[in-house]
């Protein structure tokens, strides 16, 4: 008997879209990310907040495969981070929060090399770059170099390029960070719609609690660990608070973090920590 | 192997280096400084029987180009840390090992295409390569190369900055240049520079080069290819160690 419900819990946990279970990963020591559990259906706007610092972004390179956990497990999609990665990257898509274009190559170019590494057939990949151009609004700048570009063109070309293998998970951290009001209300047109149409999960992080409000349900991290995970509506009944912000300051305090805000700091803290432990 | 990806990465390498129109002008004007003034400057003092001295450099002077470009070619790599566009390869459902040999092969064309400008330089100072010479001499070339940018790899995926790998690159290649039998006969040498100078892979990618060019050679031909076959293997091996190791 015991069996047969271990094997619901498998074929449950196969058709999560993200699944995690007790991860942990520590630099140095310190704990970035502390025994979390948490899972996130198929086709579900799933919301990841905290503060800066809180363990986001070392959640979303374990969960892409970039960095190995200390413990715990995850499975995207129901393959495992850690034994199947090559699967797991087939199937996920990723807008990084920092910038992570070839500016010295033209928008064209990038999406090419994107669809050839990513095994998409020539034909496929000439008609998947017309068609993403056009989504994001760049089909007449695609033989410019994206040196050129405007920090929002930039943005909408990271997304065209995160979409154009169709994944099935899409990773957005912080997408919208340093945008206009324009450029952020077509992303996020752009994203939904997209969501609906393709049934594809987006797990996002953000710090604009009104983006946070379109998402189904959101997680609340802080120091590592999440402190609260549910729909939108019922965190603010269960704190009395008429909106997400509320929450947030709430949950996490309204003390200011010493955390690396700024991508280059952060990226370099992450290769110093990586250094010393060699 | 992902070919996909080899291609890719090969592709993507060359269509940034032929943007970068400064770069052409460092792969000239080193072989010219070379040739034109230190061969013919330092012609008198240097007496090796048989070959003249600008003759005796000119294969260490295709050796200098490719190890240099090779090494500057791999910079790319942390190039592409710094400004994150590692990460987009990264998480790419591509294996580790198809993107250092793209690398290794990208690296190996830009400084093999760099070696070229000084065979260019062979009509000046009356070296007359012969068709059999030429088509010897160009695969030995990209063989160097490869070697060269290997070792490259290795240094730039354990490098977090450019300032670190500028330091390091020139720490060894320098001293990988003059120890190798590239300016002056490796003859006749002290005890203990016998000794670097046999571990220095360039030694027996320069002794092939002026085999090819001049008919010279030092060491018999099958110690060389064994000694950078295997010194190449080896960095492959460390360098898809380095890209593989999540932390």
């Amino acid at each position: 008997m015991g069996k047969r419900e271990n094997n619901v819990r498998m074929d449950s946990i196969m058709n999560k879209a993200i699944s995690v279970s007790k991860l942990s990963k520590c630099f140095n020591g310190i704990s970035a990310v502390d025994g979390i559990s948490f899972e996130v259906e198929e086709a579900e706007l799933f919301g990841f907040l905290g503060p800066n610092g809180a363990g986001k972004t070392t959640t979303i390179n374990i969960l892409c495969g970039l960095m190995n956990p200390t413990s715990g497990e995850a499975r995207v999609n129901g393959f495992d981070v850690m034994s199947s990665p090559t699967e797991v990257r087939k199937s996920i898509g990723i807008i990084f929060q920092d910038p992570s274009l070839d500016e010295r190559l033209t928008a064209h170019e990038n999406l090419n090399f994107h669809g050839m590494i990513y095994h998409l057939p020539p034909k496929i990949r000439k008609a998947r770059i017309d068609e993403v151009l056009n989504m994001v609004g760049l089909y007449s700048k695609k033989h410019n170099i994206v040196r050129t570009f405007s920090g929002g063109m930039k943005r909408r070309l990271e997304i065209a390029r995160g979409l154009m293998h169709r994944p099935k998970v899409l990773f957005l951290d912080e997408p919208t960070i340093g945008l206009d009001p324009q450029t952020r209300q077509y992303i996020w047109d752009y994203i939904l719609t997209l969501s609906e149409m393709e049934k594809i999960t987006v797990f996002l992080t953000t710090h604009y609690m009104d983006e946070a409000e379109i998402c189904q349900r959101v997680a609340i991290m802080d120091h590592g660990k999440i402190v609260d995970i549910d729909m939108p509506d019922t965190l603010k009944n269960k704190y009395r608070v008429s909106s997400l912000n509320e929450v947030f300051l709430h949950v996490t305090g309204r003390e200011i973090r010493e955390g690396e805000s700024h991508g280059k700091e952060r990226l370099g803290v992450f290769l110093r920590a990586r250094h010393k432990m060699r | 192997m992902d070919f996909d990806a080899i291609h890719m990465i090969w592709v993507r390498d060359i269509t940034r280096h032929f943007r970068d129109k400064v770069r052409l002008l460092g792969s000239i004007s080193r072989p010219v400084m070379w040739l034109l003034i230190m061969g013919t400057g330092l012609r008198a003092t240097f007496s090796i029987p048989g070959v003249s001295y600008s003759h005796f450099i000119f294969p260490g002077i295709i050796a200098m180009n490719l190890i240099f470009a090779a090494m500057i070619s791999t910079i790319s790599i942390i190039w592409d840390r710094e400004f994150g566009f590692l990460r987009e390869i990264l998480v790419a459902p591509i294996p580790r090992s198809s993107i250092v040999i793209g690398k290794a092969l990208s690296g190996s064309t830009v400084a093999f295409i760099e070696g070229l400008f000084v065979l260019a330089f062979a009509p000046f100072i009356k070296i007359n390569l012969s068709v059999a010479a030429l088509f010897l001499l160009l695969p030995l070339m990209f063989l160097v190369a490869f070697v060269c940018t290997s070792l490259g790899i290795v240094i730039a995926a354990r490098m977090t900055s450019f300032e670190g790998f500028g330091v390091i690159s020139n720490f060894i290649i320098m001293p990988m240049f003059f120890l190798s039998g590239a300016v002056f006969p490796i003859d006749n040498l002290p005890h203990w520079v016998n000794y670097v100078i046999r571990m220095n892979p360039l030694t027996y990618g320069v002794d092939l080069l002026r085999w090819a060019s001049l008919g010279i050679n030092t060491f018999p031909l099958y110690i060389n290819f064994l000694f950078l076959l295997s010194f190449a293997s080896v960095m492959l091996m460390i360098g898809i160690f380095e890209f593989t190791k999540r932390d």
